[in-house]
């Protein structure tokens, strides 16, 4: 057995700082249980969210050396142990307490998304036909477990605070999910371009980066979201009637 | 006196898993205002974490199938204990609720002709699984979340309901507070859903997470409520032992569905030494016959591996005592050995994705090259709030329950892929008959004295402060306690001297404190759990000890047969005497029509 140290940040809405923590490691333990052990021997009061320890909740994300991950997926033999590690909570979103962060603005958002409409059926009984290959993509949207660590790194929520305009990654990959979903039938092109502007991504793919579930957020869910809304408001002919059109 | 906020609906529902979801949409469609409670964020829920898939007679891939195989399956599954009214319902109703899921955005894995798949699991006869790769529950959870939203329904998250609050006989309400901000609230209601889950933190190795600590069960019990069943508990065969901090997380009985095999350190297959006679005519007697089984040969029967939980688990348990373990006192599950009969091996086994990821990143370990090591680990409770099989109604008017917080489904043992379906079929029978009771009934009255003890109890840990005993050691000593005395195998001894130590540590629990403020404070809902733990843990214990037979997920070394002309002809129910002391009674089985039978017999051969 050995020891290691914590920096883990303490504090509220009105501010905090980084508290250093020491504590036994052993083989196979992941961040989470630092901070259980932590909070069990030293710190009965630190609040940190989790659920499952298993990353299938997605609840304890947070920010381990600056880096933004599911503490539970994250082991300790994959970090420098001979410094303190610094557990920060999500820094896009307010605080609550310690690692806890008030992340409610992403279920107001999904509420502002077109819900699912499905099709006619295509049998008698109710019921769809649909192949295994129409659903590889819906399926690998639906992965999302929401952590909300991609919202957590966007620039344009982190950086530039957006939140009242754009839905972020999450909800694109959201959307995206409901689009290519064989069965759905609604239309939400043109709400992603006017009301969730989807046109403040650059694709920077930061938030394909850190997606604990390996969604290609960027390449298999944004960019064809952009194909499509290109073509529909883009199409050669606008862009004529653009050019030429009254101004 | 503490001071609270007040809420009003007709219909609340308590925990936002599959069954309170479901519950909840089907009482706002029927036109009552629903207020929704959970201790976590929405979609968080145990659900989230299961993973095979939900049993449903849907018969797309064996068209053998029906809803009464399904039923004779649950009821052997549960040795006959089961309430057989709700098994027959969930049975035909299943395919149904699965189904309307996929009218509300869920998407399910194909069968070729471009129907909902469905996969083998233990106990089930034929293919039955609905699922989507290994993340099943999640794929529930979202879909049941994303088509809730738009229903109207007021979702309270991070609230923790702490007491319900009674009007004579009736219950008027419930009390409970915010974890965010500790403030203390008021639902007052005219129906309440109970779907609050199961009680697996009261083990120290457990599937479950922090949210399992039993409130429900003991909310339930202490409004007055009648419990069932509590001595089943069902230890999974296949939890992970290896590291440390990840032993008991789940690894799901799919990989041994989907041709994975159990060895012993001597690469023996030791399942195919233990096979129980009622099972052995749909038991493959060969490795070859199980492996073409798990490749959806049908006239082959299935490997002893999917034998039901509790005889997989208590298999394990016995290699494992013999000294023939693996290296970390588990036993070795397989499915690489797969690449001998197919070539795309380790794409076969990536249908598992959640499994490789798990392993690969919990565990560093490689599953499509390199055995898992497996053992048992606390995964479900077959007990609890005993309801009315049409309704759900609980023995307390204007009290549903539904989902593992509910009893009477499964018996003395819980099929895989049967919680699912029982949470999508219940959860909508609850939310129905809540609604209607609410239009019936109206409103009862809240009494403030109630209200006064619940706030006074839930505060007093922050008057005995921080220097007072430490809520997490309790804990730890309960878990410890009923792990090694009222675990898989059981002996009167061990188990009434668990009792002598819960009797202890209800005393402590009463003397905890905690330090800090009421703001997302885990120490103090710590200290409120225990209470609930200790009331279930004690029923558990309780039930255990006066079943003198082995049955299901309860196995006695002292009585290691089943006895069915005397414990197999009754249910336990738990209630809270007139004295306030626990008080269990034996209560007989209905007789079951004659239809039924026909549909049990017809299966057995
Ligand atoms: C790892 C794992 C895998 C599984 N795989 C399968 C599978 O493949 N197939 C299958 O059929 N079953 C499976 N199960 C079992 C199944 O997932 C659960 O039994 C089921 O999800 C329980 O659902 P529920 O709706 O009853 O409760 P949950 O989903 O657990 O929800 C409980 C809810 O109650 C809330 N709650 C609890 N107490 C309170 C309180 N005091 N106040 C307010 N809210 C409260 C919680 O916050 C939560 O929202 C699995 C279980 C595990 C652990
Ligand atoms: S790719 Fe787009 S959505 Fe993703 S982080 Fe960059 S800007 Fe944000
Ligand atoms: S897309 Fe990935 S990173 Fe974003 S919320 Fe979902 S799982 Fe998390
Ligand atoms: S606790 Fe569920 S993802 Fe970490």
């Amino acid at each position: 057995m050995s020891k290691a140290t914590f920096s883990v940040w303490r504090g509220d809405k009105s501010g905090g700082k980084l508290v250093d923590y020491t504590t036994e490691v052993s083989e196979g333990m992941v961040v989470l249980d630092a901070v259980h052990q932590i909070q069990a021997e030293s710190a009965n009061d630190m609040a940190v969210r989790w659920n499952c320890k298993a990353g299938k909740c997605g609840s304890c994300s947070a920010e381990i050396n600056g880096m933004p991950k599911l503490m539970c997926m994250t082991r300790l033999n994959t970090l420098d142990l001979s410094k303190p590690v610094t557990i920060e909570p999500m820094r896009a979103f307010p605080s609550i307490r310690d690692l806890v962060t008030d992340v409610s603005w992403n279920f107001r958002v999904k509420k502002t998304i077109k819900k699912f409409k499905p099709r006619k059926p295509d049998a008698p009984d109710g019921t769809w036909r649909v192949q295994n290959e129409d659903i590889e993509r819906p399926q690998e949207m639906r992965k999302c477990i929401e952590c909300f660590l991609c919202q957590d790194v966007c620039h344009v929520l982190r950086d530039h605070q957006k939140h009242e305009e754009f839905i972020g990654p999450r909800f694109l990959v959201y959307t995206a999910a409901l689009e290519m979903n064989p069965i759905d039938d609604d239309d939400r092109v043109d709400d992603l371009k006017f009301k969730h502007n989807i046109g403040f991504c650059n694709i920077t793919k930061c938030c394909t980066k850190v997606c604990p579930e390996h969604i290609t957020i960027t390449d298999n869910a944004i960019i064809p979201l952009k194909e499509r809304v290109v073509d529909r408001h883009y199409d050669p002919l606008k862009k004529l009637l653009k050019v030429f059109g009254p101004k | 006196m503490a001071e609270f906020q007040t809420h009003e609906h007709d219909v609340i529902v308590i925990g936002a898993g599959g069954a309170g979801l479901r519950a909840a949409i089907e009482a706002s469609s029927a036109g009552v205002s629903v207020g929704l409670i959970c201790k976590s964020l929405l979609g968080k829920a145990h659900t989230v974490m299961a993973e095979g898939g939900m049993a449903a007679a849907m018969a797309n891939v064996d068209d053998r199938d029906s809803w009464k195989v399904h039923f004779a399956d649950t009821m052997r599954g549960g040795q006959y204990l089961n309430n057989w009214r709700m098994a027959e319902l969930h049975a035909q109703q299943a395919p149904d609720r699965v189904r309307e899921l996929e009218a509300w955005g869920a998407v399910f894995d194909r069968t070729k002709d471009g129907k909902i798949l469905q996969r083998n699991f233990g106990g089930h006869r034929y293919p039955r699984l609905a699922h989507v790769g290994d993340r099943t529950g999640l794929e529930m959870i979202r879909t049941l979340q994303d088509h809730g939203i738009h229903q109207g329904i007021t979702v309270y998250m991070e609230h923790t309901v702490a007491g319900l609050l009674k009007d004579g006989n009736r219950v008027s309400g419930a009390i409970g507070y915010d974890r965010e901000k500790g403030v203390l609230r008021v639902f007052r209601a005219k129906a309440v859903v109970l779907a609050t889950g199961g009680v697996g933190r009261a083990f120290k190795i457990t599937s479950n997470s922090w949210e399992y600590t039993g409130d429900g069960h003991s909310l339930a019990y202490e409004a007055g409520a009648d419990l069932v069943d509590m001595e089943f508990v069902q230890f999974h065969p296949t939890g992970m032992v290896w590291p440390p901090s990840v032993r008991g997380i789940l690894v799901t009985e799919g990989v041994r569905g989907e041709g994975g095999v159990l060895r012993n350190k001597d690469g023996k297959r030791f399942m195919f030494d233990d096979i129980p006679d009622n099972y052995k005519p749909q038991t493959a007697d060969n490795p070859e016959e199980g492996w073409r089984y798990t490749q959806g040969d049908k006239s082959a029967r299935r490997p002893p591996e999917l034998l039901t939980r509790d005889h997989v688990a208590r298999c394990i348990n016995r290699e494992v005592k013999a000294g023939r373990g693996s290296p970390h006192g588990g036993v070795f599950l397989d499915i690489a050995w797969i690449k001998e009969k197919i070539s795309n091996a380790p794409e076969h086994i990536k249908k598992l994705p959640s499994m490789y990821h798990q392993f690969k990143q919990l565990a560093d370990l490689d599953i499509t090259t390199t055995p898992m090591e497996v053992g048992p680990t606390t995964h479900y409770i077959m007990g609890g709030v005993k309801v009315d099989g049409e309704t759900q109604m609980s023995t307390v008017p204007g009290l549903f329950a539904a989902g593992e917080v509910a009893g009477g489904l499964h018996g003395a043992n819980r099929l895989g892929g049967n919680s699912l379906s029982d949470l999508l079929v219940f959860g909508k029978l609850a939310g129905e008959h809540a609604a209607k009771y609410a239009k019936a009934n109206g409103a009862g009255q809240v009494h403030q004295d109630q209200v006064d003890a619940a706030a006074k109890a839930l505060l007093a840990p922050f008057e005995r402060g921080a220097n007072a005993e430490s809520p997490y050691k309790v804990q730890y000593d309960l878990q410890d306690n009923m792990q090694a005395l009222v675990g898989i195998v059981r002996k009167e001894d061990e188990m009434l001297k668990a009792l002598d130590v819960i009797e202890g540590l209800k005393k402590r629990a009463g003397t905890v404190g905690v330090a800090g403020n009421r703001e997302y404070n885990p120490g103090w809902h710590t200290a409120f759990d225990l209470g609930n733990l200790l009331t279930c843990a004690e029923a558990i214990a309780r039930a255990a000890v006066a079943r003198k037979e082995s049955r299901g997920g309860h196995f006695r070394e002292d009585f290691p047969n089943k006895d069915e002309k005397g414990f197999g002809t009754f249910n336990h129910v738990i209630r809270k005497g007139p004295d306030g002391k626990m008080q269990l009674v034996q209560v007989p089985l209905t007789p079951m029509p004659q239809h039924l039978k026909d549909a049990i017999e017809q299966e057995k051969k």
